[in-house]
């Protein structure tokens, strides 16, 4: 398959999948081991995705400016700040840190 | 137009999601894709998460793309039935409110109590989110090409910002913190060993093991 149909694929399931929510039963949903999996595993991807962002490059670990962004980020949150400063703070960080020449 | 807190809250998540598009439009030139792929990602699978996580995981192949982009897309899934259960939309209508269910419209929603509120906090942040979001898209996809290497102006920093940013709120006690870690944990064992998008996965699984082992016979969560 080509890039295109790998984008219109991955579109379709993601629009099938929102539609999905207006489709199943919310009672289903409801059940507490159902909501409680799907919170959990809404957190392991976003701590997964913040990993792969963060220290890893294709199958390797790396350690960059990326990570100076993270702490940044955290900082700004752990300050309450909003979520577009918290962007800001991270973009400024890893840029910055570029500009001192570290990797 | 009077400003209400649910379309003011709308605006302003609107804008800063928006802008954030900018990173990923050069990101996603940047990981290969041309200016109408990236576009189509953005007004098409409409999802900041999954669009990242499609971008990110491309050099592993498709469907490692598709994989991942999905199963970070499976939430909407919930938050579908959230907004089905309060809306109750039908026919065409669906369609629309699917498209613009994302974290941000979901969130603005929940964060009112009037129900008129609540309909106007969804529109303005789904339909602001949108078009801000396909501008910056367009802005960042165009100017990426210019810009050469998005790393220099740090638009990965801002990429690792805003997921920390959509994590935070989620992590406010003891086991989604914990939840947390093993799944960073998990995904820095699985990146050396196994192809780019699998790691997502295994932390994924990890997390829900380890939500289920915390919550092994009782009923009643710790919270």
């Amino acid at each position: 398959m080509t890039l295109w149909g790998w984008v219109l694929a991955a579109s379709a399931i993601a629009f099938a999948t929102k539609l999905a929510g207006y489709l199943l039963p919310a009672h289903w949903l409801e059940r507490d081991e159902v909501a409680r999996t799907t919170a959990a595993m809404t957190i392991g991807l976003l701590a997964s995705l913040i990993t792969l962002n963060a220290v890893t490059s294709g199958r390797s670990l790396v350690l960059d400016s990326r990570l100076l962004a993270l702490v940044a980020a955290a900082l700004a949150l752990k300050a309450k700040a909003p979520f577009l400063a918290v962007v800001i703070v991270g973009a400024a960080t890893a840029g910055l840190a570029r500009l001192a020449g570290l990797p | 137009m009077s400003l209400t807190p649910a379309t003011r809250m709308g605006a302003s998540i609107a804008l800063a999601t928006g802008l954030y598009g900018i990173s990923f439009g050069a990101l996603s030139v940047a990981a290969g894709l041309s200016v109408w792929q990236t576009q189509a990602l953005s007004a098409l699978m409409f999802t900041g998460g999954s669009q990242f996580a499609f971008i990110g995981t491309l050099a592993g192949g498709g469907p490692a793309a598709v994989a991942a982009a999905s199963l970070l897309g499976l939430r909407n899934a919930i938050y579908g039935a959230q907004l089905n259960a309060t809306f109750r939309p039908t026919g065409i209508r669906r369609l629309a409110f699917a498209q613009l269910t994302i974290d941000e419209s979901v969130a603005t929603t929940f964060a009112q109590d009037d129900p008129a509120e609540r309909r106007r906090g969804f529109w303005t942040a789904g339909a602001g989110v949108f078009l801000a979001w396909n501008l910056f898209t367009l802005l960042g996809a165009l100017l990426g090409d210019r810009l050469g290497d998005p790393r220099a102006w740090g638009l990965d920093g801002a990429a690792v910002a805003a997921f920390l940013g959509l994590l935070w709120p989620r992590i406010q006690a003891r086991e989604p913190v914990g939840i947390a870690v093993v799944a960073a944990f998990a995904t820095l064992l699985a990146v050396p060993a196994l192809p780019p998008g699998v790691p997502l996965l295994v932390a994924a699984a990890a997390a829900a093991g380890v939500s289920a082992w915390l919550h092994r016979g009782h009923r009643q969560g710790s919270r």
